[in-house]
């Protein structure tokens, strides 16, 4: 693939079958952008796009995320097709594999600015860099991809090739490259009537020097971007042909599956397994540190046999704890003296004191599983001294890591095959991948037999890295008029600030934290601490506006001052859903706003509390600002998904922990939204020009807090806890 | 034991321990893995495929009570090159997310349109309640309502 150069883009020539190859270093294109930063050193510049152009037209995308079904593949090429002008039918899209060379350091520079303060940004890129590097990520999370790779690399990759075949185009002519046009995979010469395809060119163009600051186009010339285009991974998901990690067949392979340690931290202390492997079909019992797992000729006989297994586990400890301890032990730190702080404005807390009003509550949330549709899996192959992985990860890389980790050899002894995902919301980000590294040691205990390890359901619900319970305690303080003035809130765990910080103006403002963990293991999980702080901050705001004798919708309105896009979002909302218009009687509506990864939405639900008090949501209805809209129809469907994802920890959604482990099983204890639950979505946009933000996370965080209100505005009672379900039967509050 | 039934039109034995769920025999011995697991106790529709033409959970259905039965799964739906009207509006709505779930939920919507080509948003919301984690109900009921005779086809 040729030699790496400093260039931030590299054509690579001679490639077999001929045409054009195109790739961006990140560590080389960030400073030639921004001016500022240092050249690379040594070999070790990672590329994060490859774009390629064969003779026979073809153009092919490799993108360095995986899908989940959040449309990021169609996404990222149409980027990059976009500033290339490509015929859009002539254009494939290949997940990168897992090596260095395509590691993903603009995720970390769509996601992490967002956090500092924008004279550090410039500065930032290079740390940003070095933190990409080390870590080796190839991580798809945080709603990133198209706004990090999409725009820094796709966007960049595709105009610098559209330049090259231009440029090639005026040679091959003896025409000026400015009378050149590209139009549709084809290079066109209007004064003489020249034309030639992108293929025919692609091999001449691969000859010259990339431009380092290819020119982009403006979005008014945009013919794919902005557009419905059809997804690409669609066709295989209907038919039955996509292949997720689950559907992969090694020959001669073993099928397993495992029991772990019931209270997060124990151990395995003694298993017997004679009985067991004389069963039907079992060809070992193999003991790792946390768990056991059976292995045999298929995945049915494996699950008996481990289910007949009677292994003894120690508790680390923890064989004691339950939710109620959990939740007051969060309780009691909120109460304490001692606090970080995460924020300060103004006076602080110190002005409470001189508010003409306080108004005070605690809220909380419990522990939340992600239930992928796919329950953990892994396929694993040790075989002379190297390993083969297939699974469907966020980031391949660090699986990678953890696969040779526990496999005792080099990464580069691995090779990981990522599968589509069946379902990610953070379950198979870095970090969370025990099901990986059970595979892989299981592999080594029967190598060379190739083997799947796959979890039950009852194995993948009590062993997740769960959405942290949480407790909050929120103070504010309204003058004689009822606005607020200060915001107070006091929170568990440290690294929740940024989702702590409310949309609307205050002069006093404080954010106080204290980091309280159990040993129940904790994730990020759609939208991360969005997903609770939107919970408490959207349902406290709404408890303001009701102390104040004022319409909710108003009330935020008055209180955002000058956020002109976050006003339009909440105004074109109301107004869709017809905020303010008689219901029947038994129906309320709620709203709610939250801005995450760079994304505004907000949500109005109508609701209906009906005579036996079951929560039925109508419609909801949602409006979204996230600068642009790269597919409006896949964007729309994040945003319906992300809805139903948020109602289902909304209404029902609960971890609960007895004798240090998880009570539920599966689904007839941890339900999810099915259909007849399910309510309308509208969901319309706005493109206001600003950066683009992500859409995979967003559509979460408002939707528990608008059914909540809209729950107020029926019955008057203010749900703190959620699932609001439980709790409105319950007559908690 | 050993089993004999139809598959996808075509006539295969099998030889598996009587308990066996279909779902495991249809993935590891037939191949057949565009049928899915999601929980294993007839709770999600993952697995969903069409026993004797009725849509049916196979993760809880024993190979035992199988013989001479015909099957059919998502594979067998369709051929390839002329899909489904149900596979064609999916397409057309755009309905998967991550996908898992559409192949059951996709045997258990033809096996309702099969006997109710017209069914009223009361007899989907009871019929079809498969699990979509990635939460795609909304479209799953545009994408009924599109196949529904007058509709103007798939294409709404
Ligand atoms: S796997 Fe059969 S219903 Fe869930
Ligand atoms: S499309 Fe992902 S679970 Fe349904």
């Amino acid at each position: 693939m040729g030699k790496w150069t400093r260039r931030a883009l590299l054509s690579v020539g001679g490639v077999v079958g001929g045409g054009l190859v195109l790739g961006i270093s990140e560590i080389a294109f960030a400073p030639n952008r921004l001016g500022i930063l240092p050249p690379p050193s040594g070999d070790g510049a990672m590329l994060t796009v490859w774009l390629r152009i064969t003779p026979e037209d073809a153009v092919t995308v490799l993108v360095p995320h995986c899908e989940m079904g959040q449309g990021v593949h169609t996404a990222l090429a149409m980027m990059a097709a976009e500033e290339l002008d490509a015929e859009w039918s002539q254009v494939h899209v290949q997940e990168a594999p897992a090596e260095p060379a395509f590691a993903n350091a603009h995720v970390l520079r769509a996601f992490l600015p967002l956090e500092i303060p924008p004279l550090l940004g410039r500065g930032f890129d290079y740390a940003t860099f070095k933190v990409a590097q080390w870590v080796g990520l190839q991580v798809t999370g945080g709603s990133s991809s198209v706004r990090g790779t999409g725009h820094h690399g796709m966007q960049v990759a595709g105009a610098a090739a559209r330049a090259m075949l231009i440029q090639a185009a005026a040679v091959r002519w003896q025409v000026p490259a400015e009378q050149c046009i590209a139009r549709r995979s084809r290079v066109l010469h209007e004064p003489s009537g020249h034309a030639a395809s992108f293929g025919e060119l692609a091999d001449e163009a691969s000859r010259l020097a990339p431009p380092v600051h290819p020119a982009f186009k403006s979005p008014s010339q945009y013919r794919i971007r902005g557009t419905s285009v059809q997804r690409v991974d669609i066709p295989a998901k209907v038919n039955g042909t996509a292949r997720y990690g689950l559907d992969v067949v090694l020959p001669g392979m073993l099928y397993a599956t495992v029991r772990a340690a019931p209270v997060f931290g124990g151990k395995l202390a003694a298993v017997e397994t004679a009985a067991v492997e004389a069963m039907p079909g079992v060809k070992s019992v193999v003991k790792l540190e946390e768990a056991v797992a059976v292995v045999a000729d298929g995945y049915w006989r494996a699950l008996k046999a481990s289910r007949a297994l009677q292994p003894q586990f120690t508790d680390g400890g923890h064989g004691e704890v339950d939710s109620a301890a959990i939740f007051a032990a969060q309780a009691e730190a909120l109460s304490g003296q001692s606090f970080g702080k995460a924020g300060k404005e103004g006076a602080g807390a110190a002005s409470l004191e001189h508010a003409a009003r306080q108004v005070e509550a605690e809220y909380r949330v419990p522990y939340l599983a992600h239930a992928t549709m796919e329950p953990m899996n892994a396929t694993a192959h040790i075989v002379d001294g190297r390993c083969e992985v297939w699974a469907g990860t966020q980031d391949p890389l660090s699986a990678r890591k953890v696969a040779a980790k526990a496999a005792g050899i080099a990464p580069d002894k691995v090779t990981f095959h990522n599968q589509p995902l069946g379902g990610g919301f953070g379950r198979r980000l870095p970090g969370t991948f025990d099901y990986i590294e059970q595979a892989v040691k299981i592999a080594k205990a029967i190598a060379p037999t190739p083997v799947k390890l796959i979890w039950s359901r009852e194995e993948d619900l009590q062993h997740d890295y769960y959405r942290a319970a949480f407790v909050a305690r929120f103070q504010a303080g309204l003058d004689a008029e009822g606005r607020p003035q200060t915001w107070v809130s006091h929170f568990n765990g440290a690294s929740e600030a940024l989702a702590a910080r409310p949309p609307y103006q205050f002069k006093d403002l404080e954010l106080r934290t204290t980091d309280v963990h159990a040993h129940v293991r904790e994730g990020s999980w759609r939208s991360v601490a969005f997903s609770q702080q939107g919970f408490f901050i959207e349902s406290f705001m709404d408890e303001l506006a009701h102390a104040a004798q004022q319409d909710p919708v108003g009330y935020r309105l008055a209180a955002l001052g000058h956020a002109p896009r976050h006003r339009a979002v909440l105004e074109k909302a109301a107004q869709l859903a017809g905020w303010g218009t008689p219901l029947p009687a038994g129906q309320g509506r709620g709203v709610a706003l939250v801005e995450a990864f760079g994304t505004i939405v907000a949500e109005v639900a109508r609701v209906e509390i009906t005579a036996d008090r079951q929560i039925k949501v109508h419609q909801v209805t949602a409006v979204v600002d996230s600068g642009e809209v790269v597919n409006p129809d896949t964007a729309a469907a994040q945003i319906e998904g992300g809805i139903v994802f948020g109602l289902t920890a909304a209404l029902y959604g609960q971890i609960t922990i007895d004798k240090g482990r998880v009570q539920q099983s599966n689904f007839h204890d941890y339900p999810l939204l099915k259909l007849a639950d399910s309510p309308r979505v509208t969901v319309e946009f706005i493109r206001s020009g600003a950066p683009l933000g992500g859409m995979g996370e967003p559509g979460v965080p408002p939707i528990a807090p608008a059914v909540a209100n809209a729950i107020f505005a029926v019955t008057g009672r203010r749900l703190r806890e959620l699932p609001l379900q439980a709790n409105l039967l319950s007559g908690k509050s | 034991m050993a089993i004999s039934f139809v598959v996808n039109g075509e006539a295969r034995s099998v030889d598996a321990d009587a308990d066996t769920p279909l779902l495991w025999v249809l993935r590891e011995n037939l191949g057949l893995t565009g049928t899915k697991f999601g929980c294993g106790i007839s709770a999600c529709g993952a697995c969903t495929v069409h026993v004797n033409g009725a849509p049916v959970r196979a993760c809880v259905v024993p190979i035992a009570t199988l013989q001479g039965a015909s099957i059919t799964t998502i594979e067998g739906l369709a051929p390839q090159d002329a899909p489904h009207p149900v596979q064609i509006a999916w397409i057309a709505q755009q309905v998967p997310q991550c996908g898992y779930c559409q192949s059951g939920m996709i045997m258990a919507v033809s096996a309702l349109l099969a006997h109710n080509p017209n069914p009223s948003d009361e007899e989907i919301a009871a019929q079809i309640t498969n699990l979509c984690r990635c939460g795609t109900y909304e479209r799953v009921r545009r994408a009924i309502r599109s196949l529904a005779p007058g509709a103007g086809g798939s294409h709404g």
